[in-house]
């Protein structure tokens, strides 16, 4: 499916979703965290969009909001989206998990929460991936500061 | 009196083992937590972090030159490949046009990581299931690779020989000459590997029907490599993202649907035989000219956002740069494949033995760095 198609039929789904393709590899959209949830379930089980391949998920700190970035591809379509999703709380940032829709996320998902502090609703085990449990602080975030190994905002 | 023999009474229950973080099976520093009842795996649940150097946090200190340094300390075995995402990634940010010598002299040195790398991975996988021979097998084959490497790259390991805009410096005067004479030796010893383990009864009797994944999962858990390809799913990046000369040759993605661990060390060795191909379809027709192209000395990508997938001896890298214009990436993502294919460990050996574990995790071919980053 091409690009435009992808934004007239994602449109149909949810109206007036920003949809960039300047600037970025793939067709990116940005989604309000509310929909998110409904938006992915349905890009992987809509015949037309089939997205079962998610091969990258990024937690980053974008300064003003945390978010995360989530990289999907069709194995049968073989087109690719880039969707989107920030919040401005800072101190309880919270998602939808898509470990549900696909399995890889459950990983991932850790590993954005481990390093970023971003947590993941209804995530089956949300827990610290390669910090210990009783590490203080999110290190990929941009005001971390650790001055043991020299690490300053 | 004693009483008749017999298991009637006998109560099973669940309990405890660590596997690792120091376990010869596990390939590096990774623990496992297992779950077991007797022989069966009820459950395993892998504690990671031993070796983490949080080498995305230290690519948003350094320059983009640095950066391709940290990258073959992730996945060691993949290093020239790990180089040329970054270098590939920085490139088409900056829309720079490498000369044609250094996109066939990439591959051709991919390549030979990628057959360095399984020849390690046959070696170690008959070791762990208890046939020392092949290891000795895989590393006589491997040193002479990492000669080639030595003797060019000035490196047998993390060989930092990509840079962006091109390579460090030229091939060595040797090196056609040297890989053709490793291409001849190899394609002897391929067979001989068939010899000593793909026909062995004992070796197919414990990886047929162990491990077993399925298409669907495969795509789901983010699987790639050979591990996904033996289960049928069509990955390999090289087909369908080709990037640097691979578009010019004619290589089969090597393609099982079996979907256990012995399709996984089918596919791998059919991937040997597919780089001797590319490299002989090459090494003859490495074209004259620049090995680099100049950049600035400080790179400074455009804002924006770069993703670059290239496919290792593991699988699917990608490279997801978010600049802000500056010299530094602002973030910077590596999705590995390993991090994905151990994710679906659990997945596949729950129900199993842990013997069988330790050949099921031996067709996973983990890098533990390349999971730890």
């Amino acid at each position: 499916m091409s690009n435009e198609a992808l934004q007239t039929l994602i449109n149909q789904w949810i109206p007036e979703l920003e949809f960039t393709e300047e600037g970025v590899p793939f067709l990116t959209v940005t989604v309000p965290a509310a929909s998110l949830h409904p938006l992915m379930h349905r890009l992987r089980n809509d015949q037309e969009t089939c997205f079962d391949y998610l091969f990258c998920l990024t937690g980053v700190d974008w300064g003003d909001t945390l978010g995360v970035v989530y990289h999907l591809e069709s194995t049968q379509h073989r087109h690719i989206l880039v969707v989107k999703v920030a919040t401005e709380d800072r101190d309880n940032p919270v998602f939808h998990t898509v470990s549900d829709i696909w399995k890889t996320a459950c990983f991932h998902e850790r590993e954005a929460f481990d390093f970023l502090g971003i947590t993941f609703d209804k995530h089956p085990n949300l827990k610290r991936l390669f910090l210990t449990e009783d590490w203080k602080g999110f290190p990929l975030r941009k005001d971390y500061e650790d001055n043991i190994n020299m690490i300053v905002k | 009196m004693e009483k008749a023999a017999t298991t009637k009474n006998f109560k099973s229950e669940e309990y405890f083992i660590n596997m690792g973080p120091q376990h010869p099976a596990t390939h590096g520093v990774l623990r496992l937590l297992l779950t077991i009842d007797g022989e069966i795996i009820k459950n395993v649940a892998p504690d990671l972090g031993y070796i983490h150097r949080s080498i995305e946090k230290m690519c948003e200190r350094d320059s983009y030159q640095q950066i391709v340094h940290l990258t073959d300390r992730m996945d060691y075995l993949s290093s020239h490949i790990n180089n040329e995402a970054v270098c590939l990634a920085v490139e088409n940010a900056l829309q720079l046009e490498v000369p044609e010598r250094v996109r066939v002299v990439r591959t051709i040195i991919g390549e030979l990581t990628r057959i360095a790398s399984h020849c390690l991975w046959w070696g170690v996988m008959g070791m762990d299931l208890g046939a020392f021979t092949s290891y000795f097998y895989g590393f006589r084959d491997r040193e002479m690779i990492n000669d080639i490497f030595e003797e060019t790259c000035g490196a047998r390991l993390t060989m930092n020989y990509n840079i962006p805009g091109g390579l460090m410096y030229d091939i060595h005067p040797n090196f056609v000459k040297r890989v053709k004479d490793f291409v001849a030796h190899f394609k002897t010893k391929i067979p001989e590997y068939d010899q000593l383990l793909t026909g062995n009864v004992i070796f197919q009797k414990r990886t047929k029907g162990v491990g077993v994944l399925s298409k669907e999962a495969a795509i789901s858990f983010g699987a790639s490599g050979p591990v996904a390809r033996a289960s049928g799913y069509s990955c390999d990046v090289r087909k369908h993202h080709p990037y640097s000369a691979l578009s010019k040759v004619d290589f089969k993605e090597a393609l099982l649907t079996a979907g256990d661990t012995f399709a996984r060390y089918q596919v791998r060795i059919q991937e040997l035989w597919e780089s001797l191909s590319i490299i002989e379809q090459l090494i003859d027709h490495i074209p004259e000219g620049d090995y680099k192209v100049a950049t600035n000395a400080v790179i400074k990508l455009p804002k924006g956002e770069y993703y670059q997938k290239v496919e290792t001896a593991r699988g699917e890298l990608g490279v997801y740069i978010i600049s802000k214009g500056t010299k530094n990436p602002y973030r910077m993502k590596f999705r590995s494949p390993g991090f994905s294919n151990l994710s679906l460990l659990n997945h596949i050996a729950v129900g199993g033995k842990i013997g069988d574990l330790v050949a099921t995790m031996a067709t996973l071919d983990l890098v533990i760095p390349d999971i730890d980053r």
